[in-house]
């Protein structure tokens, strides 16, 4: 399914416009009705509590009656805390890696789905497994693999010798990140895979065969065709999965706990784990994933603006 | 003559070259498939036979890959312990509520945005779709301030509908926008000449006819609140409202991992799951591409 940024309107829209009004309820301000409760709720639970993020930011003790406003200060606790500033290493590392490895395995894997062959229904559900199950259950699934006690892979990292005997994958901060990207990987590379087969279903194959009566060998069509044709596409997954990848909690809350944390599960630790004067600065680390996000979005959607011109 | 010979045996030699190409890709393909279908479905087979171990199989070294002796004492220490069930039974509870308030608001937002021209139209769409992108960790602290406070609903199922909703919307509105749109423009002539309202078109024929789109985006619905961990964690305390996301990680707590439990209960979990992907996997895909390629 191609971008559309432009909705067509069904045709008859206009008449309609101009027929004589029935209901009680104004033609003209019917659309602003129906549209008025999802922008109550979204006002109410979405953009309300997302701003009021930056007003509790700067409090020192929000869950009191009368709390004072000490400005930055929170901002600076946290950014001065070793333990933030490894966070904000493993979010950013955890980032560049998954959102890379799964736009590539789910352009292969998408490209494997793009012709038919037998089993094709199987591969699709197959792949739609992990998507759909919890991802704090699939990384309670894969911490039955990754310890000590009962996991398969464990028994065989230490059969291979790359783990010491009794060691784990959990036990170092390395691990920890190597398991939440295989886990990350597994559970999402068919999000991407499903959106870019989508987008290579409208690829006209006319334009393979042009391709192949001048000679063009297939490496030659995948450069010359098929990215240029999905770069749109390419480009939604990758904002997408970068801004879920910027917030990434619940495999690092499993995996990670106390020692590993990546940004958000860091300002679930302060929120909900440490003394009262920690839940702002927790807050605040919430707010600079906001902030980290904006600044992602804003430069690839500019990219995006700037490929769709070009087209 | 010579020449022809030589010209047979190029063809012949291209169409061996072409098989042999033909054959490895072939093999590569179906390697891949394999590679694909076993990696997707590892974790759960693992998670399955974890589940039927008994408490002696489950800590020999190595560890089995089939289980010798199938035991479902597992799976009756998940459903007698205290929280299990009633987290299950809140999770269902809430994902279906979630479901229906969104459906019931976002049906107007999509046919409004889908059939219906207004300033503002494209706003409305971007915001929708914005939504779904911010980090949710940020709204869980103003809420929590908001609901052991001022409005207290801390570990009652409305402190989760609400930011579910949030969850929910915008995947409703953007899958029913389009499925409304690629519904015939006569039919809405024909019933307005008849005399119909817009409202009253919408709920006796658009609706009805829209039923298969409305079903799979309840079924998104419904897996996107079911799987929802962060708002559960943070707003609510015990099983009077928690998820079975959150109530399912008590089996791994801070001194003792009970495995065998874990691996059953998870295996409750996500069999629903399962099921409704194999069912419905088309309309999965087509309500999952629809919702989230339209930037």
């Amino acid at each position: 399914m191609a971008i559309r940024t432009e909705q067509t309107a069904p045709e008859n829209m206009e008449q309609a416009a101009f027929a004589p009004r029935r209901g009680r309820v104004s033609g003209r301000l019917l659309p602003y009705f129906l549209v008025l409760p999802t922008l109550l709720v979204i006002l109410a639970v979405g953009i309300y509590p997302m701003l009021d993020s930056f007003w509790v930011s700067i409090l020192d003790n929000p869950l009191v009656f009368h709390p004072n406003i000490v400005g930055l200060a929170n901002y600076f606790q946290v950014l001065s805390d070793p333990v933030f500033q490894e966070a904000l290493r493993t979010t950013l590392i955890f980032t560049v890696i998954s959102v890379c490895l799964e736009m590539l395995l789910g352009f292969g894997v998408a490209l494997l789905m793009n012709r038919a062959f037998a089993g094709r229904g199987a591969v699709r559900a197959a792949i739609l497994v992990p998507w759909a199950f919890p991802t704090v259950v699939s990384a309670q699934m894969w911490l039955l693999m990754y310890n000590d006690q009962v996991g398969i892979i464990t028994t065989l990292l230490q059969r291979m010798h790359l783990l010491a005997p009794g060691a784990t994958m959990l036990g170092s901060s390395q691990g920890v990140l190597l398991a939440s990207l295989i886990t990350d990987i597994w559970k999402t590379t068919p999000f991407a895979a499903l959106l870019l087969l989508a987008g290579l279903q409208v690829i006209p194959s006319s334009l393979y065969e042009a391709a192949s009566i001048d000679g063009a060998n297939r490496w030659q069509q995948l450069w010359r065709i098929t990215l240029p044709m999905l770069k749109s596409q390419l480009l939604v997954v990758l904002l997408f999965r970068t801004l879920d990848a910027i917030r990434v909690f619940d495999l690092f809350y499993v995996f990670g706990g106390q020692s590993v944390p990546s940004l958000a599960s860091y300002a679930n630790l302060k929120m909900f784990a440490g003394t009262p004067g920690d839940f702002a600065p927790g807050v605040a680390t919430a707010v600079l994933v906001f902030l980290i996000g904006v600044v992602i979005s804003l430069v690839l959607v500019s990219m995006m603006r700037e490929t769709i011109k070009r087209a | 003559m010579l020449a022809q010979q030589d010209r047979v045996s190029y063809a012949q030699r291209a169409k061996q070259k072409r098989d042999v190409a033909r054959l490895w890709d072939a093999l590569g393909r179906s390697l891949a498939v394999v590679l694909v279908v076993f990696f997707s479905l590892a974790p759960l087979y693992w998670t399955l036979i974890t589940s039927l171990k008994g408490p002696l199989e489950m800590f020999t070294s190595p560890p089995t890959l089939f289980p010798h002796a199938p035991d479902l004492s597992n799976y009756f220490q998940v459903f007698q312990s205290p929280f299990f069930l009633p987290t299950l039974r809140n999770s269902a509870l809430i994902a279906s509520t979630t479901t229906l308030l969104s459906l019931l608001v976002g049906i107007l937002c999509a046919y409004a945005t889908a059939r219906l021209r207004f300033a503002g139209r494209p706003a409305v769409l971007s915001l929708v779709l914005s939504i779904n992108m911010f980090p949710f960790i940020a709204m869980v602290g103003p809420l929590f301030v908001l609901f052991t406070g001022p409005l207290y609903l801390y570990n009652t199922y409305g402190a989760l509908i609400i930011p579910d909703l949030l969850l929910t919307l915008p995947l409703t509105i953007w899958f029913l926008n389009s499925f409304f749109r690629e519904m015939p423009g006569d039919l809405e002539e024909a019933a307005r000449i008849d005399g119909a309202s817009r409202l009253r078109f919408l709920r006796s024929i658009l609706i009805p006819l829209a039923a298969p789109g409305v079903f799979s985006v309840a079924i998104l619905s419904f897996i996107a609140v079911w799987n929802d961990f962060l708002f559960g964690l943070t707003l609510t305390s015990d099983e009077q409202a928690q998820p079975v996301t959150v109530g399912i990680t008590r089996f791994n707590s801070e001194h003792v991992i009970a495995y065998g439990q874990l691996a059953a209960a998870s295996i409750v979990v996500t069999i629903p799951l399962v099921i409704l992907v194999l069912l419905l996997q088309r309309r999965i895909v087509a309500g999952l591409t629809a919702g989230a390629v339209k930037g």
